[in-house]
């Protein structure tokens, strides 16, 4: 892989700064800022419709923003048209070129700059090579599967040996095997040859798995950025909280730092209500749950998740809580058992009750 | 700021609206010829009496009594071109699916053939046939629907095809048999119903193709609409003119108002149904 | 089942065969007199007519066809532009015969408006007769059908055409024009080849339009085997006609082939 050392570790920074773009009433990204470091990888992270491929395409240049600055390794690229940009992407799905073999995929980005055969010929290998399909260079893309279509194409963006590499949900068509699987291979290769790379997703725990810092989106910017472990256990809003897993939503009383709820005591995150009647947002895995005929809950319902389960229950203030238990646990509560909840030690956040 | 995929937009949006409006005013042209002609009155002047004489039904009959004998036939042609396709191949293409499907390629050969047999062929090849079916059925215009038969095959099949496609023909009429329903119930109650749409679309492209059929019935002599028009085009162009761009007026209101029925893409819906195909008439 | 291969037989393969038995045969005896007979001048001249015209108006047709075809689908996908336009060429695709002869007789002939309006601007096109000539008026009249066809034909393939694959080629940093040249060109030439072909078949077979215009003479080969068929001439006139009707199944058999292959291999590459 010596011919890849002319990016290794050389990424460059990506600086967006207050994109702007409506579409008629709607805005689809609403002072946007990011800054990517060089050969970092940043995931950005929420719901359909928030603007992630609106901010990514604004940054390949397929979209124009209404204002704002593009920057590329300190230089001004907001005007620059996308075939002069350098930019690698990766579509969700179908972007390989029908009438090209994987082979000629590859070679096509180093072919329109003009690279010697030879060059090509290599630079292609060694790219089918990176992605593992060394023996599938002849197959066209109807041949192949989506999870071996979406390697070609990543090949292809990294051929070019681009500044920056642009994947816009690139896992979302493939099935949930190959798409843990491709997850971590992008990851892999990323750290490999050290391009800065954007990584638009729907999926938090795809987001949590790649990235270096996950930007969560909400309605066209930025509401918190940060890196996966600070994000998991430091929401900063009850919608990032809610995306990364607080998701059952109980009533409390916040005293300083902490919040009583479910008869328990938790330490409270920052940026939480200090005091009075409260929401406390609790995840599922920070809830102990145990049969109690005592119990002032009742199980509604439970399911296997693989390697756990879960159980839904519901409280006497006929609030319901979902709470993670080992997945061999969930028989021991059928519908109808009268449980004991208690919220654990976990930092949970507490938001005013409406 | 106006970048630079807003100059490309606009210089797209520029492109469409001059093509577009170049080729409808190509496709206009004679549209409109065929108008202005029909309503020439005496000397230059305007006149709406062609239409207003198309319009009442009854002198159009007492007039043009060739139209009339025309106009009949055709319709009756059209449907009896119709029944006989659907009692031929809505049975046969469901069974075929149901239980012999090694015969489902000679099926579509067969079916498929006439897209390869012109016509002008079709009649050189039928004359002798012909002299049969008029020595048993006798001379009527009607059983000219026994030829329409075969080159709406292509296009009917087509859209049969698609709409058996679309549903599970198999699992729906094991469920049926299931329910203790005998084969002509489940041909009745549960294939057809489903197939609603692909019969409907079969039997709408199947009347098109009939009424504006010329060839055959021109070289075997009987009278259709088409016929009729183009006799009366050599005493009355007017009137003549004025049916054929009522006809095409009435085809083009059908198929835009079936492009706002169906799903969101049915604005094209109509054109697979019609790849591979060929009319056979201009 | 017995009902369909007892009628196709009867209605579809007998006249077939009719056709191809009665091309070798004459008086009851087989002969290749027929299929020489396709070599006399009148024939050939007609046949080459006839190909001249087909070719001529599907090349034509095509390449309008398909500027049209790529126009509507800039346009918005369920919008009424793309509705309107699909519904009116579905309509003239079928649109031959007797009504568009008069059509463009009303248009064009000696007394037609635009015949007409153009005299008044000082441009003279002569007596209308132009009209009636198969390699001009006909053309004219063919490619009225013709464009509306491959419009339909043709704007599957094109709405085939992802958006992904003109942005992959700028991202890989690529202009227009080489999208254009390497990628949709290349990936849309089955299917205009193939939509081409249908297009030839179209105008070869196509007997009505010809009929209703064409009074004098039979300068294209449907034209002539109509001729057989209703002039009351030599006996063994009508062998000749079906020669001349395999001829025209063969020619029309052979491009349909060629679609069929080409269309199997587009829809390989534009499948959803
Ligand atoms: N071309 C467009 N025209 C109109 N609205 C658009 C267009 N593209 C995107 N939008 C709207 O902008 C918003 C953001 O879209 P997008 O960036 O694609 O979201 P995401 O990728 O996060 O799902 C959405 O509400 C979408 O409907
Ligand atoms: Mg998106």
């Amino acid at each position: 892989m010596t011919s890849m050392t002319s990016t290794d570790g050389q990424g460059v920074a990506v600086q967006l700064t207050g994109l702007r773009r409506t579409y008629g009433a709607l805005n689809a990204l609403d002072h946007f800022t990011l800054h990517i470091a060089p050969g970092e990888l940043v995931a950005l992270l929420g719901p359909s419709g928030c603007g992630k491929t609106t901010a990514l395409r604004c940054l390949a240049g397929l979209e124009d923003p209404d204002s704002g600055r593009i920057e590329v390794g300190g230089r001004d690229i907001t005007s620059v048209p996308t075939s002069r940009r350098d930019m690698g992407m990766v579509f969700q799905a179908y972007s390989l070129f029908p009438h090209m073999t994987a082979r000629q995929n590859v070679e096509f980005g180093l072919q329109l700059r003009k690279r010697s055969t030879q060059e090509r010929r290599t630079r292609a290998a060694d790219m089918l090579d990176l992605v593992g399909l060394s023996d599938q260079a002849d197959k066209y893309a109807h041949q192949m599967s989506g999870g071996q279509q979406q390697r070609v194409a990543l090949a292809r963006a990294l051929a070019i040996e681009p500044q920056v590499l642009l994947l816009d949900e690139p896992l979302s068509a493939l099935d949930a095997k190959v798409r843990t699987q491709l997850r971590d291979e992008i990851r892999r290769i990323q750290l490999t040859v050290g391009t800065t790379t954007l990584f638009v997703t729907h999926d938090q725990e795809e987001a949590l798995a790649v990235a270096d810092r996950v930007g969560v989106m909400r309605a066209g910017h930025l509401e918190q950025l940060a890196a996966p472990e600070e994000l998991y256990a430091r929401p900063t809003s009850e919608f990032v909280a809610d995306f990364v897993g607080l998701t059952n939503r109980l009533p409390g009383t916040a005293v300083d730092g902490h919040a009583d709820v479910l008869g328990g005591r938790v330490p409270l995150l920052d940026g939480s209500a200090t005091s009075g009647e409260v929401m406390v947002l609790v995840r599922p895995e920070g809830i102990d749950i145990a049969a109690d005929p005592a119990g002032d809950a009742t199980v509604l319902s439970g399911s296997f998740l693989g390697a756990h389960g879960r159980v839904t229950a519901e409280t006497a203030g006929g609030h319901h809580v979902v709470v993670q238990v080992p997945s061999s646990a969930v028989a021991a509560y059928p519908p109808g058992t009268r449980v004991r909840l208690t919220a654990r030690g976990d930092r949970a956040l507490a938001v005013r009750a409406e | 700021m106006s970048g630079n995929r807003a100059a490309a937009r606009r210089k797209q949006d520029v492109f469409r609206w001059v093509t577009i409006g170049v080729c409808l005013l190509f496709f206009a042209l004679p549209l409109y010829g065929m108008l202005e002609f029909t309503t020439r009155g005496p000397g230059g002047t305007r006149s709406a009496q062609t239409w207003a004489t198309l319009l009442d039904f009854g002198k159009v009959s007492a007039e043009y009594p060739a139209l009339k004998e025309g106009f009949l036939a055709s319709v009756g042609l059209a449907v009896l071109t119709v029944l006989i396709m659907l009692v031929l191949l809505v049975p046969t293409m469901t069974w075929v699916r149901l239980r012999l499907p090694g015969l489902s390629r000679t099926v579509e050969f067969l079916c498929l053939l006439p897209l390869t047999v012109p016509a002008i062929v079709l009649v050189v090849g039928l004359t002798p046939v012909y002299a049969w079916v008029t020595y048993l059925l006798g001379e009527s215009t009607l059983w000219l629907s026994l030829a329409y038969v075969i080159l709406v095959l292509p296009y009917a099949y087509r859209s049969l095809d698609a709409g058996l496609r679309a549903i599970d023909v198999k699992t729906l009429a094991e469920a049926s048999r299931s329910l203790g329903a005998g084969w002509g119930t489940v041909m009745m109650r549960v294939i057809l119903p489903n197939l609603r749409t692909a019969v409907l679309s079969a039997s709408f492209l199947s009347v098109a193709l009939v009424l504006g059929e010329f060839t055959i019935a021109n070289l075997f002599s009987r009278k259709n609409l088409q016929v009729a028009m183009y006799e009366l085009g050599k005493s009355d162009a007017q009137i003549s003119i004025a049916v054929g761009l009522a006809a095409l007026v009435f085809g083009f209101l059908v198929l835009f108002a079936m492009s706002f029925v169906g799903g969101p893409r049915s604005a094209t819906a109509a054109a697979p149904r019609l790849r591979r195909t060929r009319k056979e008439s201009p | 089942m017995v009902p369909f291969f007892a009628y196709t037989t009867v209605f579809l393969l007998i006249p077939t065969l009719v056709v191809v038995i009665g091309a070798f045969l004459s008086g009851g005896r087989p002969t290749l007199g027929n299929v020489r007979a396709l070599t006399e001048p009148a024939v050939i001249s007609a046949t080459q007519h006839s190909v001249v015209l087909s070719a001529v108006t599907a090349v034509g047709g095509a390449v309008i066809g398909a500027v049209l075809a790529y126009a509507v689908s800039t346009a918005r996908v369920d919008g009424v532009l793309r509705r309107f336009v699909a519904s009116l060429c579905g309509v003239l695709a079928q649109f031959g015969g007797v009504a568009l002869a008069f059509a463009f007789l009303a248009s064009f002939g000696a007394t037609g408006f635009l015949t007409t309006w153009l005299a008044k601007v000082g441009v003279d096109t002569g007596p209308g007769l132009w009209l009636y000539e198969w390699d001009k008026g006909l053309m004219l009249v063919y490619l009225y059908f013709q464009i509306p066809l491959m419009l339909i034909v043709f704007l599957p393939a094109v709405e085939g055409l992802r958006p992904q694959w003109r942005e992959a080629t700028e991202t890989l940093g690529g202009s227009t024009w080489v999208y254009w040249r390497r990628v949709a060109a290349p990936i849309l030439f089955p299917s205009f080849v193939g939509a081409t072909l249908l297009l030839f078949t179209n105008a070869f077979s196509a007997y009505a339009t010809a009929a209703a215009l064409v009074s004098q003479g039979s300068p294209l080969l449907p034209l002539a085997i109509g001729n057989t068929l209703t002039s009351e001439v030599i006996l063994g006139q009508e062998n000749i006609g079906k020669a001349m009707a395999l001829e025209m199944v063969v020619v029309v058999a052979v491009a349909m082939t060629l679609y069929a292959v080409l269309d199997r291999r587009s829809s390989k590459w534009l499948a959803p």
